[in-house]
């Protein structure tokens, strides 16, 4: 009843293109946000913060840079895996070279530099479509991961062939390394995760976003209207492995706190961010977010009920869960190829006229 | 019809200026198949051109020598009286000749806003950081584009369907929305390919009015192909004629309606 466009009028141009035009959207939004900041800081636990809040906010981050890639500019990739582990060795190779840089520069520059590396792979692009472009991304996710096993200036010369983060502060409150308070993390992501997602949603709904949209739908219009192709895939693989690069740095430095590249990078990585897209929505921030959380919440939904409640094998519980993922991956392509967001959407455009829908 | 070195003035007194666009002697080959073969014919400023011809006769091939998807294999084509090197469709979008597709060429997961906006792309020019950061310079282009777009929506009036994603939308309205797409780029040379296939009366009246209302009011020079003889006839000021990939007419609609290898060619007499 509440949710209404009638008596919202917009008067200029700005308004009619807000991110949420409808009012009560906007205060949902707001109070999220506000939720986030303010209030889960103080009740988080160190189980809420390593087995929900920051494998969400982190892979939210990948899957954004992966739909910035898919969703909006339509060239598929599996070397998502690969590009976080490219995230997360730069960051190791400059947390341990420049000691005293803040971490906060580090991961940014992780960033930095994974988008480079991105750029490389995404060279293929101008050639080849599809599937073999697929294939091509799949070369730079064992290549890359490849590389920094067998390089051992990537892992400083350690015997394990390990990568482990050392203990960094922001204001005084560390936020790598084993002493670090759930809340700091937690936070740091989060501003991370707050920032660059608003950007994401910035560049996709002006010049860039049309650009790698139109390459997306038809690749001939879009360059009738003068859109560079080369320019704007490109573009798309460089803001799309900027993004993984961050996840990447922030899943290694914050989250894991140590890795080992075949282990924590691999193909499943590429794979569980494409899933995560896929259920949430190509083409849709929001969806990222979705997915994400749709991919972290799962197996601990089944995890809980499963073997917690009904007292199953924790074996089983996880075979189940693959069963589940493949279903609503196959489902999800045959009904719904936008997802969750999708659906979102309708509902909410049944939500308008609700309860007189004529 | 007088002078036409300089220009000529039309039956209804439009003012026809000096070419914008010229095709000189161009062949173009596939393999073994000429598409193409030897045509010349020039294109003038504010004129509406059309190119017709029994289906296979080489029309569309024309359309992409021109803007720059087929580059053929001999002859030259002048821009706004310089040679053309070698250029990208890309590029020469951005010279300013806007085209539309004879299968609709939409943006199918875009709205129709978006798809007319997207028309605009070639005057857009804010950095990537100030529209990843959007208040300030992004946010103004992109106001600045809208009220362009906004003219456009009212002169195609298609202001209802603005937000509606293109997929849904019927056919006819399909091919308006890509004529604003088109428009949207302000050209200074429109390629319009077969804009009225597939319509009904009302449907290619309407569209009629559309090309003639934006060769008036905008000055745009309009280069359309198009089956229906009775359009072609009205609305188009000079026609060439192809057929096999050869010139077999060119010029005013009487005078091509007469000509007797035209009419052989459209009612089937055997080639030798």
């Amino acid at each position: 009843m509440f949710y209404r466009e009638a008596g919202d009028f917009k008067t200029s141009y700005p308004a009619d293109a807000a991110t949420f035009p409808i009012a009560f959207d906007r205060w949902r939004y707001f109070l999220v946000i506000g939720f986030a900041f303010l209030v889960v800081p103080f009740i988080i636990n160190d189980y809420w913060e390593k087995a929900i809040l920051l494998p969400f906010l982190i892979y939210a981050l990948a899957a954004i840079g992966l739909n910035i890639l898919t969703g909006y500019c339509g060239q598929v990739s599996l070397g998502t895996g690969g590009f976080m582990a490219c995230g997360a060795f730069a960051c190791y190779k400059l947390m341990t070279a420049f000691p005293d840089l803040n971490i906060f520069f580090i991961i940014l520059l992780s960033g930095g530099i994974t988008a480079c590396v991105g750029l490389l792979f995404g060279l293929p692009s101008l050639r080849i479509k599809g599937f073999y472009l697929a294939v091509a991304t799949l070369a730079a996710q064992f290549f890359l991961v490849w590389l920094f096993n067998k390089v051992p200036w990537f892992y400083n010369y350690s015997a394990t062939g390990q990568i482990t983060a050392p203990e960094r502060t922001i204001f005084g409150v560390a936020v790598t390394g084993p002493e670090s308070p759930a809340w700091a993390t937690y936070l740091f992501c989060l501003v991370f995760v707050f920032v660059f997602a608003w950007v994401a949603r910035n560049l996709t709904r002006g010049r860039n976003g049309r650009e790698w949209m139109a390459i997306r739908d038809m690749d001939i219009a879009a360059e009738i209207i003068g859109v560079n192709p080369l320019k704007a895939k490109l573009t798309a693989f460089a803001v799309s492995s900027f993004y993984v690069g961050l996840a990447g740095a922030l899943f290694f430095s914050v989250y894991l706190g140590a890795a080992e590249v075949g282990e924590a990078f691999n193909i499943d990585k590429s794979f569980l961010v494409l899933f995560m897209i896929i259920i949430g929505g190509l083409g849709s921030i929001f969806g990222s977010f979705v997915g994400a959380a749709f991919m972290v919440l799962l197996p601990v939904l089944l995890k809980n009920t499963l073997v917690g409640s009904l007292g199953w094998p924790s074996d089983l519980a996880q075979h189940l869960q693959l069963l589940i993922v493949g279903l609503l991956i196959v489902g999800f392509l045959i009904v719904e190829p936008h997802g969750l967001a999708q659906l979102w959407r309708l509902a909410k455009e049944k939500l308008r006229l609700w309860p007189f829908p004529h | 019809m007088k002078d036409m070195g300089q220009g000529f003035v039309t039956p209804d007194g439009r003012r026809i200026g000096g070419p914008v666009m010229e095709v000189k002697n161009i062949t173009l080959r596939f393999g073994g198949v000429t598409a193409l073969s030897d045509i010349s014919f020039d294109i003038r400023e504010g004129e509406v051109r059309a190119i017709i011809g029994p289906n296979g006769a080489g029309k569309s091939s024309m359309l992409n020598v021109i803007n720059g998807f087929y580059h053929p294999q001999e002859g030259e084509v002048w821009f706004r009286g310089q040679k053309r090197g070698p250029m990208k469709p890309h590029q020469i979008a951005h010279q300013g000749i806007a085209r539309t597709f004879q299968n609709i060429a939409l943006f199918k997961g875009m709205s129709t806003l978006d798809n007319i906006m997207s028309g605009r792309l070639t005057k857009m020019k804010a950095s990537m950081f100030s529209q990843a950061y959007w208040f300030g310079a992004a946010e103004r282009e992109e106001t600045e584009h809208r009220e362009a777009v906004e003219r456009i929506i009212d002169f195609l009036e298609i202001q209802a369907i603005r937000k509606t994603p293109v997929g849904r939308l019927p056919y006819g309205l399909q091919k308006r929305v890509e004529l604003g797409r088109a428009l949207a780029a302000e050209p200074s040379l429109l390629l319009l390919d077969e804009p009225m296939a597939g319509m009904n009366v009302e449907e290619k009246e309407d569209m009629s009015r559309f090309i003639l209302d934006v060769n008036d009011e905008f000055g745009t020079t309009i280069a359309l192909i198009e089956h229906d003889m009775g359009v072609v006839m009205d609305i188009s000021d000079r026609v060439v004629v192809l057929d096999y990939g050869r010139k077999i007419g060119d010029g005013p609609p009487d005078e091509v309606r007469n000509d007797q290898a035209v009419i052989d060619a459209y009612l089937g007499v055997p080639h030798e």
